[in-house]
């Protein structure tokens, strides 16, 4: 079970991986997460379905090296096998009836944002893409999103590749430009998420954000995830884990994210040591 | 010869300067010379109350009697008739208020302990018995559970042993449930939990761990996979919180989640990758056994100071008097009669201090319990830097929103007969999913009732 058939780097931090979980891929859907451990001792992290495969058994993930977990899942190789693997978790996003949705993705985010433009552009919607990186070495998925978007706009901090500039600006640009969009989808940093969420509200455009909070079950038997959504508490992984941008408290999720960073900061580098000792 | 001594046997302990730096058993169990003496207090009445007050009907006498004769292997058969766990059941029970509390010894002194016996004929089985069961004759016929906690566990087994073909499935990556995830390894080692785990499978019960049901297959699925009745198995693993300000600061946790990373994750654990915040003071809210356990645990991981923080006096408190003891033992601080208001962070988000009132017994409510009010100007500050909401958990709704012409109460548990039935034709439910957050015991007793109906049931579709 759980054995990796496809492993592909994205770039330096970010990695691909196709993975054997027949029961996860034959109820997938885009917007759901699983929860994975990489071994014995490994805790429980929920990553977002970036694709999947119903005849093939498998279902793609796509993760950003940032911790020590995420470091020991990067150096396992194609055969290697995960200790365990489950999913789908959470709701899938509602696409229904949108016929102009403007995706919005942020660094690995586009990972999540990209099933998503895939599924509307597959119902006939009209789908601009907005993907911002920090520069032009980050630049992921790239050719997919052109496949699945109506127009694509790749954004960069520092210019090096599409256009200098946040996905903020862009979007700002593309809505005083005329567009006029039924729905805006959000995936990437909660600082990004945050501030389309912002703009989006100036607007009056309905805004969907996908949250990915700490969490252990995935079922709603911890409540580690709980989030803030229009003044009530919410748990990300049965109630989300796409919310109402409008509604989110961010500033509350920036905060609840970073509860365990120096334990996450010294766990990283004890296993960067660990893997450097092998080598 | 009858032993006439008032007292119980003591159950040798570590002691509490020790065990709070560990996470080792804290009660030893008995020796057998021990036990033998124990098993010798009991007078052998011939009407049985004691049978009367437990939940399975275990034969107690007829197992004592064995250990009075040192046949410690008899006593095990006779206890494993009517319990599926009985190493578990032996630690866990609260048979303070079951089979003991209806001894006729304890009118005068303390009762047999019937508890500590249970476990010791347990213990002894499994340290001396290398015996496997062997899996039984297949009937041919397939059922399928949900939930491995205690119900689903003990349905599973009886189901085996009349020869179905059982599959488990798990939403967890370890079986156990609540045994494993909640309650703590210095109250229930999870090697015990393992084995019996282990004893099931020889009796050729297949258990699918990472399997959400509600989510990667519907209850309807199962049926459609072939499996000809289901038993539902979930417990109540939704965690309540209070809704009072700042319970979204960081380092307040449900219990549910605190000792899930104990227990199941082994955060304890320098090898561990699950993190836990270890704070100098910590505030448990509640004064149920999973506040007991959740204190405990977070004394175990050094904490300085651990309060027990109660809205209701201490004998209302609806944790066992054994987990009360221990907990005092190892230094946790009661607040009784104290009830929280809010949650202070400092800059960063984190839990500072706990706001509390203090509270006065009012009138009995309707439960019988006299309810607490606010004292007027009694708020004071609770210096503490992780807040653990122990106040109760009620049932997942995964299922209950998945499966159509399932019935539930207005608490989300499912309602179901004294079998087990529920409203769908071959979907049977017991345990904590039926009734909210209770025994292992009563789960136990409930999923060992539904397989004996969902064995009717099948055979009666089969004729």
């Amino acid at each position: 079970m759980y054995e990796i058939l496809r492993k592909k780097e994205l770039n330096p931090t970010v990695v691909l991986m196709e993975v054997y979980a027949p029961m996860t891929a034959r109820k997938a859907q885009p917007g759901q997460f699983i929860i994975l451990r990489v071994d014995e001792q490994g805790e429980r992290i929920p990553l977002t379905i970036a694709d999947f495969d119903r005849e093939k058994g498998t279902v793609t993930i796509i993760f950003q090296i940032v911790g020590a977990t995420t470091e020991k899942l990067s150096k396992l190789s194609e055969g290697d096998r995960l200790c365990d693997f489950v999913g789908p978790l959470g709701v899938a996003s509602h696409t229904d009836g949108l016929k102009k949705v403007a995706v919005i993705g942020g660094g690995v985010g586009c990972a999540i944002a990209y099933p998503i433009a895939k599924k509307l552009h597959a119902q006939g919607a009209e789908v601009h893409s907005v993907v911002g990186f920090r520069n032009k070495e980050l630049v992921i998925l790239e050719d997919e999103f052109k496949k699945a978007s109506t127009k694509l706009f790749v954004m960069t901090d520092d210019g090096s590749y599409g256009e200098k500039g946040l996905v903020t600006n862009k979007l700002k640009e593309l809505i005083e430009s005329g567009e006029k969009y039924d729905e805006v989808i959000a995936i990437g940093p909660l600082v990004m998420m945050k501030f389309v969420s912002l703009l989006t509200k100036e607007y009056n455009i309905k805004t969907v954000v996908s949250m990915n909070p700490i969490m252990i079950d995935g079922t709603g038997m911890c409540g580690g995830c709980r989030l803030t959504v229009g003044g009530k508490t919410k748990f990300a992984c049965v109630d989300g884990p796409d919310f109402d941008g409008h509604e989110v408290d961010f500033d509350e999720a920036i905060e609840r994210s970073n509860m365990y960073k120096d334990f996450e900061h010294k766990r990283h580098e004890e296993t960067c040591r660990l893997f450097q000792k092998v080598n | 010869m009858a032993n006439m001594s008032l007292v119980k046997n003591k159950m040798p302990h570590q002691d509490a300067d020790v065990r709070i730096k560990n996470f080792d058993e804290v009660a030893l169990g008995y020796t057998e010379e021990q036990a033998v003496d124990e098993a010798n207090r009991c007078l052998g009445c011939k009407h049985k109350p004691c049978v009367g007050g437990c939940p399975v009907a275990i034969d107690i006498p007829g197992f004592i009697e064995k250990i009075k004769e040192r046949d410690f292997e008899g006593a095990y058969e006779i206890i494993s008739r009517s319990s599926s766990l009985p190493a578990v059941c032996g630690r866990v029970c609260p048979q303070e208020t079951q089979c003991e509390s209806k001894c006729v010894r304890g009118l005068k002194g303390e009762p047999v302990a019937i508890g500590r016996l249970e476990r010791f004929v347990a213990d002894w089985h499994m340290k001396n018995s290398k015996d496997t069961p062997a899996a039984p004759q297949k009937n041919g016929h397939r059922a399928a559970v949900i939930g491995a906690g205690p119900a689903g566990l003990a349905c599973a087994g009886d189901l085996a042993k009349m020869g179905y073909d059982v599959t488990v499935f798990e939403a967890l990556h370890l079986a156990g449930g609540v045994l494993v995830y909640g309650i703590p390894q210095f109250r229930l080692p999870k090697e015990i939990v393992q084995r019996e785990i282990e004893n099931l499978k020889a009796l050729g019960v297949k258990i699918e761990t990472n399997a959400v049901i509600g989510k990667a297959l519907a209850v309807d699925e199962l049926f459609e996979m072939g499996f000809e009745a289901v038993f539902i198995g979930t417990g109540a693993g939704l965690p309540r919180f209070m809704n009072i300000p700042g319970e979204n600061l960081k380092g307040v946790y449900s219990a549910n989640e605190f000792l899930t990373r104990v227990n199941l994750m082994k955060a304890y654990r320098e090898d561990s990758d699950t993190p836990i915040l270890r704070a100098r003071n910590v505030a448990v809210v509640g004064g149920g056994n999973v506040a007991m356990d959740a204190a405990r645990s977070a004394k175990r991981l050094g904490a300085e100071n651990v309060y027990i923080v109660y809205r209701r006096g201490e004998a209302e408190m609806p944790a066992r008097l054994e987990e009360i003891e221990h907990a005092k033992e190892e230094g946790i601080i009661f607040k009784t009669l104290t009830n929280p208001v809010e949650i202070i962070g400092d800059e960063h988000k984190f839990v500072k201090a706990l706001k509390c009132v203090e509270m006065e017994l009012g009138e009995p409510d309707e439960s019988g319990r006299r309810s607490p009010v606010v004292k007027s100007g009694s708020e004071f500050l609770l210096q503490t830097e992780c807040v653990i909401m122990s106040i109760g958990t009620s049932p997942n709704p995964l299922i209950r929103n998945t499966t159509n012409g399932l019935e539930t109460n207005k608490h989300g548990c499912f309602v179901a007969d004294e079998n087990g039935r529920t409203s769908r034709e071959g979907v049977f439910a017991g345990g904590d999913a039926v009734t909210g957050a209770a025994t292992v015991i009563l789960a136990m007793g409930a999923g060992r009732q539904a397989a004996k109906a969902m064995d009717e049931y099948i055979r009666s579709k089969s004729r």
